[in-house]
């Protein structure tokens, strides 16, 4: 065992701080930092920079289009672009569908699907949750009744609706649970198709949170017409790839990297704001609070470490990596409360972002401004991706066997 | 010892609670928020005029109903439980209060404005790098001639936007977090020299920053004794934070009655998620934390009047703040994913849940003054 990184490491590390530094979009500084609501082209100018690189999927298998990075290399370049406060991307395309295709889609499937993730030509959205299927995902009502066009070709027609969908606002394609069989077993009759969001019949209605963001839509399906062909794995099969999924999602939600950042911009608020004449973080109180999240945050990087080295020596992320959900939620959440905490009074104005030709400075210091609503929406993440509590019960269930 | 309220204290609550199912629906309210004014000032005339609440702390001499610091607690309570935006506790509470304290001329002269719906006051107390010592102050009034020139910059002041009076923090003396030297001023908002910049708050009210550069005042704008008004500031912001409690206590109530329901009506893995015996506990748990916060605000509430008043106060605030964040947290958990959409108005007690937890100082503000005056 051995905790330094190789000199190979440190010359990787070195590679990847030069290429982010010299490539990330100037216009994108600053934020992550405050808290910003990002946009299509946030996201987009930062992907397309890496994607010409060729450093768009670390996770991938060279053959689809990774890198070929074993796992400190892909822990240094998360660690490294949460250092450089670099947007996240959005991981329906990249995390989610782009892993489910390469793993259990054909040849034709990959070949008319990689290219558009890989290169951000195309923009993914995920429709899994319906208004009575949350938790309880395998209840799920969308259905798709197969049927034969005039082409003579085979169809299914898809009724139902989806809800918390991320983004589908901006989506070029989703991919959907479905229920083909409403005859058996609620998991067994379910069938994972992608969607063109072009295709008639395809409603997308904004749902705003509470710090006014427009990220999550209900999306509404009625008589749409998907060809057979865009279904991955077999029908009534499409738990399976949804499985493989939920442990994906799993391991880059405990966001190591990111909280690690967001530790070190509360140390830097709270240097900066003052309380009772001192700076916040002389107070033994708030310090006390700061220390122990930092000492969370240690346990949970070697915890994800202990999995990643679990992963490379073969070992999928099995159930453990519910842990990693829990505690990376609840460790992102608490960052959050600490920076509103800093904020003091300046919590309280609501900043919604600049506005077509608005550039009046918001109130109080930048890193106030969006320290409320992003503590609202931050409280999502241990409600998504299956929620806190199902998480419980799965460590439960599956690694304590009770 | 006897808990109960009076004949006319429980007809109060009726009032206050009556008029406000009757007329501040939530639909109600978010169309008053998004209107942007911060307020419905014909609500405000309906709570002077109609019900005639605005006079419930004032003495019958100064026109009102002669009650107290219970008073305004059954108000504050029924507010939050109708997350009220309408500014009761800048103008009654804090203003009233300084000037029930102080008495004199201009208490004569105010407070009935106020009782009637004419006056209201929004408190500039707050500063930059003040946080919540209230002796942190860079605003100074320098004496001249018979008055005062004010001058600084005052953060995040709730209601100013529409406000006709301001209390004003001030500086005639001393250095910047020094005891002695602190002034009270309750001024018109539109004096020469005032300006401000106003914005809405995350808790669906309206605030400003506000600037003041060269104001002049007069001495007869003075509330308490020049430079030594720190007692007086201490004695109303601890009147309004018991009375913030109140209105945790009412908004609390609301979170869980709404989550209760909530998870009896939502369905997963084929039965109510309120038979999940992880989520009982976790209600059981908002419930005794509302039990415990309204508790400790009703022994807040009746120590006001006494010498254990801050003690008190900051034990309240203190639990509170944990009830708001525990049982806010908790209630848009259990919700899940409508929890925190902006069209239910769980969503909404909740940020102004979150926004009581630092009003007046924060749980660990509280707890260290606690500290300071109970164990030394």
């Amino acid at each position: 065992m051995d905790l330094n990184f190789s000199a190979e490491d440190i010359a990787f590390r070195d590679e990847v701080r030069t290429f982010i530094k010299d490539c990330y979009p100037e216009h994108l500084n600053g934020k992550i930092e405050e808290g910003e609501e990002l946009s299509k082209d946030d996201f987009l100018s930062w992907h397309k920079v890496l994607a010409k690189k060729g450093w768009i999927a670390p996770a991938w298998p060279v053959q689809y289009g990774g890198t070929g990075w074993n796992s400190v290399q892909r822990y240094i370049w998360s660690e490294e672009t949460a250092r450089a406060d670099a947007i996240r991307l959005m991981p329906f395309g990249l995390s989610m569908v782009g892993p489910i295709i390469y793993t259990f889609g054909t040849p034709e499937q990959k070949a008319q699907h990689l290219p558009g993730i890989l290169s951000g030509d195309v923009w993914w959205c995920q429709g899994y949750s319906e208004p009575g299927a949350g938790s309880d995902l395998a209840s799920l009502r969308t259905k798709a009744e197969r049927f034969t066009g005039d082409d003579g070709k085979e169809y299914y027609r898809v009724n139902g609706q989806k809800t918390w969908t991320t983004m589908a606002q901006h989506a070029d394609w989703g991919f959907f649970l479905v229920r083909t069989d409403p005859a058996s077993k609620p998991q067994e009759g379910i069938s994972f198709l992608l969607i063109d969001m072009k295709t008639p019949g395809i409603t997308v209605r904004p749902i705003i949170t509470l710090g006014g963001e427009h990220e999550v839509n209900e999306v509404w399906l009625e008589d749409v017409i998907v060809p057979v062909e865009n279904r991955i794995h077999e029908e009534n099969k499409g738990w399976t790839c949804a499985k493989f999924l939920l442990a994906h999602e799993r391991t880059g939600i405990a966001g190591v990297a990111a909280s690690k950042r967001g530790v070190e911009r509360i140390k830097t608020i709270a240097r900066s704001e003052l309380d009772e004449g001192e700076p916040l973080l002389a107070n033994p109180f708030f310090k006390r609070k700061v220390a122990e999240l930092e000492v969370d945050l240690f346990a949970l990087e070697f915890t994800e470490l202990r999995t990643l080295a679990g992963e490379s020596s073969g070992k999928g992320p099995g159930p453990e990596s519910s842990l990693l959900k829990i505690k990376g939620t609840e460790i992102q959440q608490r960052i959050t409360e600490l920076a509103l905490e800093a904020a003091g009074h300046y919590g309280a104005p609501y900043f919604r972002g600049f506005g077509e030709g608005d550039n009046q400075h918001p109130i109080g210091p930048d890193y106030t401004h969006r320290t409320a609503p992003t503590y609202f929406n931050v409280r999502k993440t241990s409600i998504y991706g299956g929620s806190n509590e199902i998480q419980r019960n799965i460590i439960a269930k599956m690694v304590l066997g009770l | 010892m006897d808990f109960n309220t009076t004949d006319e204290q429980t007809m109060l609550r009726d009032m206050v609670s009556r008029y406000l199912a009757d007329t501040y629906s939530f639909d109600a309210r978010m169309k008053t928020v998004h209107g942007g004014a911060g307020w419905n000032p014909a609500v405000w005339q309906a709570m002077a005029e109609e019900i005639g609440i605005l006079g419930a702390p004032f003495s019958e001499a100064h026109g009102g109903l002669g009650g107290g610091a219970i008073e305004n607690m059954i108000v504050m309570e029924e507010f939050g439980r109708a997350l009220v935006i309408e500014p009761y506790l800048p103008t009654v509470v804090i203003a009233g209060g300084a000037l029930k304290a102080t008495g004199g001329a201009l208490a004569d002269a105010v407070i009935p404005d106020i009782i009637a719906g004419k006056a209201v006051v929004a408190f500039a107390y707050a500063e930059p790098q003040g946080r919540y010592d209230l002796a942190d102050l860079r605003t100074t009034a320098k004496a001249d001639g018979a008055g005062f020139v004010l001058s600084g910059h005052k953060s995040v002041v709730y209601s100013a936007p529409y406000a006709t009076h301001l209390l004003v923090t001030a500086r005639t003396g001393g250095s910047q977090r020094e005891k002695a030297g602190v002034s009270l001023f309750l001024i018109p908002a539109s004096l020469a020299g005032i300006t401000r910049r106003d914005y809405p708050t995350v808790d669906g009210s309206a605030a400003s920053e506000i600037y003041f550069e060269n104001v002049h005042v007069g001495a007869d704008m003075l509330v308490g004794a020049a430079g030594e008004a720190l007692p007086l500031i201490e004695q109303i912001v601890d009147e309004a934070t018991a009375a913030v409690c109140a209105e945790a206590c009412g908004l609390t109530r609301v979170l869980h009655a709404t989550t209760l329901d909530y998870a009896r009506q939502r369905k997963q893995f084929g039965k109510p998620i309120s038979d999940f015996q992880v989520l009982q506990h976790r209600m059981v748990d908002m419930f005794m934390e509302v039990e415990q916060a309204v508790s400790i605000t009703l022994m807040a509430t009746l120590k006001l009047d006494t010498p254990d008043r801050a003690t008190a106060v900051s034990a309240a605030k203190s639990k509170v703040g944990k009830a708001c964040k525990f049982v806010g947290q908790s209630a848009v958990q259990i919700h899940g994913g409508i929890g925190i959409s902006n069209e239910l108005a769980v969503g909404h007690y909740f940020k102004r849940s979150t926004m009581i937890e630092s009003q007046f100082g924060s749980v660990d503000h509280h707890l260290r003054r606690y500290e300071r005056l109970a164990i030394g």
